[in-house]
């Protein structure tokens, strides 16, 4: 603890006053990393809560670490299982292996560590910039990037997604708290459209990088549940398998379940909004409904087929419970008044499952939705203001008529 | 029940340092000080100078703007000296007082009509006790408010109960109601759910309410709020019950004696209770044999909204309250990610929630730096208005009159934002910022 004071004291004079000014906000997100400053309340109420911007952050990154380990197993077994590499024995033995698990981590941790340093760079910049400290949030954009990503992405193109998606999704409106858009979605979205051809498709989601003395094994195919539900209405995957997570996708969205533990960690901590979650899964539902109860209508067919798969399913396949969780939720970026929430998160659910069906070029449905709701989001927030200022002059007029 | 109002959303800060529930002591100090800053939007014009006599109730200064609004003595004594600060601005009216209490004596008895009770609470010095919505301020004579709310229900950190302020007091605060009944139409008198103090319960001449729930159940604001939300261009009067028995007092006797039952509370007080004071009193001689040794922080008020006043501080005009808590000290090892039993928070991020029951010693800790706007929905869990705090902040930060109005500023104070203050995770001041979008409405629309 001394050793680190003293580390930070002595070298504070070379960045306030000496060479390397440009380095204070690093130097100043390092020491408040280490040690949170002694600052007392100098006006208002004089006791404050325990919890700042930091304690929040590290709670969304606790929660997402289930997802995050499973992650890493999976991106293992998703190669082993195509080589055919894997050891006889129950599913379980097979999936939990310290060969998957470094199969995993050695590609995704990299991925973790290019996002933060490609992001944080720009943020410490502006931080420098418009001489303010450097902000908390990237500290949860940098762990959602690798995990919306899939795991063959080339790592420059990470830090180039992070980049754009820090610029322009969160800088240029005058960063924290005043972005518009998800900067994790974003970053997913700009690597999607600038680079189809590896992010789309079937080839990506598994690694198949060559294995000494082995082969892809015959009838092998790397599409996800939702591409092959997309192309043919049906899939190989079952809904047991896809909720516990042994399916191909984006490193994180896969396990329904290890986003399960961090949703309830979320909610129960109070950092996540419940009624965002809930919301959403309800228009989910409610979607999955719809086109059950309609897909008579068309004739049969891929899209038919795809319509009449039971609505809950939805829920379990594709990235819509790690959108809904991880980031529908985001503060700045969803709905800001408590009953614009409900709207919002529905909504969120109800377009999610509605582009996934109808738009079969992207399958990735919560994506897009997150995306289009985040804009319209300040609308939703603008009739609810609206909402409780009509009641007050309704109120006024009441009184003196 | 009619007249009941359950608050479900606030907080009740879990303080170690309730003062017991007995009234043991009296603040009697030599030194006592009347601080123009304590009536927000005052600007003081002094009948007195340096080495006058006067007696409890005879006039220190007026308003600049209006005459009539009259601030009194305290106590009898010498003005010793009258401080002064950048261009001359008074800081303070220091009186060396008597011994013993001198009054300057004031025609008792109840006045025959609303004109006449104005006049004679202007002149004997008591009018600052009524104050008025919006903006909280000093209420304007001239003002016809569509109700007046006594406010009796304690429910900021550690403060006294009023069942035991009032004890000894009942016919005072019958007299001081009866005054108050001249001023409108409506009186409204709000006590807590579970009153049982009979001078409360049993008031005559009044509309009562009550109020169960945590904190800010026992505000003014949230008072009106739920019984006559108060809409753009109507006024209504405030008093706190302990005044209201310094009116009656008044009536019944024609002497202007502002003494109240103050809580003296907090971890830093060696010996928590009730004590007898009169606003004003210089704490420094006071303070002595109560302080525990180590650096507290002494406020008058409550923890909330309190005025850090310091140790050589004095008791401000308003306060009922003086707390002394830790000041925070030293730099906190990865404090923003270990788990601290000390530490409290309403959120479950950390282990505070696991005993709800506990109480803790709090600090002045920020524990955080100022940050962006991030988290929505905590203000709306502690704020129990039909107002969207969050919106109103936002307007009330960018200067956005109209939308302030939109939004319900008239029905809030600065005050009402202590505990958004208290669970913010960015660390914003939003008292200070209230204050200053409050009092820049106040003076666009006067």
């Amino acid at each position: 603890m001394k050793i680190f004071q003293n580390l930070f004291d002595s070298t504070r004079p070379v960045v306030t006053t000496g060479k390397l000014k440009g380095l204070y906000p690093l130097h100043n997100a390092l020491e408040t990393m280490f040690f949170v400053p002694n600052h007392n309340t100098h006006s208002g109420a004089h006791v404050r809560d325990a919890v700042d911007m930091k304690r929040t952050m590290i709670a969304v990154i606790f929660a997402l670490v289930p997802a995050l380990l499973f992650g890493m197993f999976n991106a293992g077994y998703q190669h082993y299982k195509a080589f055919g590499l894997l050891a006889e024995g129950s599913l379980l033995s097979q999936f939990f292996t310290i060969q998957n698990f470094m199969f995993g981590a050695i590609r995704i941790v990299p991925m973790i560590a290019v996002t933060y340093i490609a992001g944080l760079a720009i943020e410490i910049y502006f931080a420098y910039r418009n001489k303010h400290a450097v902000n908390e949030g990237f500290l949860v954009s940098g762990i959602l990037i690798p995990l919306i990503m899939p795991i063959d992405i080339p790592l420059w193109m990470v830090a180039i997604s992070t980049a754009f998606s820090v610029l322009f999704v969160k800088e240029v409106f005058g960063g924290t708290g005043m972005n518009i858009l998800n900067p994790a979605l974003t970053a997913r979205v700009f690597a999607f459209f600038a680079y189809p051809t590896y992010m789309s498709g079937d080839k990506i989601w598994i690694n198949t990088s060559p294995e000494a003395g082995a082969q892809v094994v015959d009838g092998y195919s790397g599409a996800t549940a939702l591409g092959q539900l997309a192309s043919t209405g049906q899939t190989s995957y079952s809904s047991m398998d896809a909720f516990w997570g042994f399916v191909p996708g984006s490193i994180g969205e896969t396990s329904t379940f290890a986003i399960l533990l961090g949703a309830a960690f979320l909610i129960y901590t109070g950092v996540g909004s419940w009624k965002i979650m809930l919301s959403a899964v309800v228009g989910g539902l409610c979607m999955g409904l719809i086109f059950n109860s309609s897909a008579h209508l068309l004739d049969p067919g891929a899209m038919r087929s795809y319509m009449e798969l039971s609505f809950y399913k939805h829920l379990m396949y594709g990235g819509f419970a790690f959108g809904v969780v991880f980031m529908a939720t985001d503060p700045v970026s969803a709905a800001h008044t408590e009953r614009g929430k409900w709207i919002y998160g529905f909504l969120v659910g109800l377009m999610a499952i509605l582009i996934r069906v109808f738009n079969p070029a992207y399958p990735e449905g919560i994506m897009l939705a997150i995306l289009l709701m985040n804009v319209f989001a300040p609308l939703v927030d603008h009739y609810v203001v609206q909402g409780n200022i009509s009641k007050r002059l309704k109120r006024t007029k009441l009184q003196h008529a | 029940m009619p007249n009941f109002h359950n608050v479900r959303k606030g907080l009740d800060l879990p303080l170690l340092g309730a003062p017991a529930a007995t009234v043991d002591g009296n603040l009697r100090s030599s030194v006592y000080a009347v601080l123009p800053s304590d009536f927000h939007g005052l600007v003081p014009k002094l009948v007195v100078k340096e080495g006058d006599r006067v007696l409890a109730g005879s006039i220190l200064f007026h308003d600049k703007a209006d005459a009539r609004i009259k601030i009194a003595s305290p106590v009898s004594g010498e003005v010793a000296r009258i401080e002064r600060g950048d261009k001359r601005k008074i800081l303070a009216v220091v009186i060396l007082a008597d011994a013993q209490t001198k009054y300057s004596s004031q025609p008792s008895g109840m006045p025959a009509n609303r004109e006449d009770a104005i006049h004679w609470l202007c002149e004997s010095g008591a009018w600052p006790l009524i104050e008025s919505r919006p903006y909280g301020r000093i209420a304007s004579p001239d003002a016809k408010p569509k109700a007046v709310f006594i406010n009796a229900i304690a429910t900021e950190p550690l403060a006294v109960s009023p069942a035991l302020a009032l004890a000894g007091r009942e016919q005072d605060f019958a007299k001081g109601l009866e005054v108050m009944s001249l001023m409108s139409d409506r009186l409204v008198l709000s006590i807590s759910a579970s009153e049982a103090s009979p001078a409360l319960t049993n008031a005559s001449g009044v509309e009562l309410h009550r109020f169960a729930g945590p904190h800010p159940a026992g505000t003014t604001s949230v008072h009106i709020n739920r019984i006559s939300p108060l809409n753009k261009g109507e006024v209504v009067w405030t008093m706190a019950y302990q005044d209201v028995a310094v009116l009656g007092h008044l009536a019944l006797t024609g002497n202007f004696k502002l003494e109240r039952t103050v809580s003296l509370c907090g971890t830093g007080i060696l010996k928590p209770r009730c004590i007898t004071a009169t606003p004003g009193a210089s704490l420094e001689v006071f303070l002595d044999s109560e302080l525990k040794p180590g650096n507290f922080r002494v406020i008058s008020g409550s923890v909330l909204t309190g005025a850090n006043v310091g140790k050589k501080g004095y008791l401000t005009y308003y306060s009922s309250q003086v707390t002394a808590i830790p000041e925070g000290e030293g730099t906190d090892f990865f404090g923003w990610v270990i788990p601290s039993a000390s530490k409290w928070s309403i959120s479950r991020t950390l282990f505070s929630w696991l005993s709800p029951s506990k109480k803790f010693d709090l600090n002045t800790k920020q524990h955080g730096e100022d940050r962006a706007f991030v988290v929505t929905g905590l203000y709306d869990k502690v704020f129990p208005f039909d107002v969207l705090p969050m919106p109103l902040i936002k307007a009330m930060w960018a200067k956005d009159l109209d939308q302030m109005e939109q939004l319900g500023a008239y029905e809030v104070v600065p005050e009402d934002f202590a505990l958004c203050e208290v669970v913010c995770p960015s660390k914003q001041e939003l008292q200070k910022m209230a204050y200053e979008a409050i009092d820049l409405l106040q003076k666009e629309m006067n």
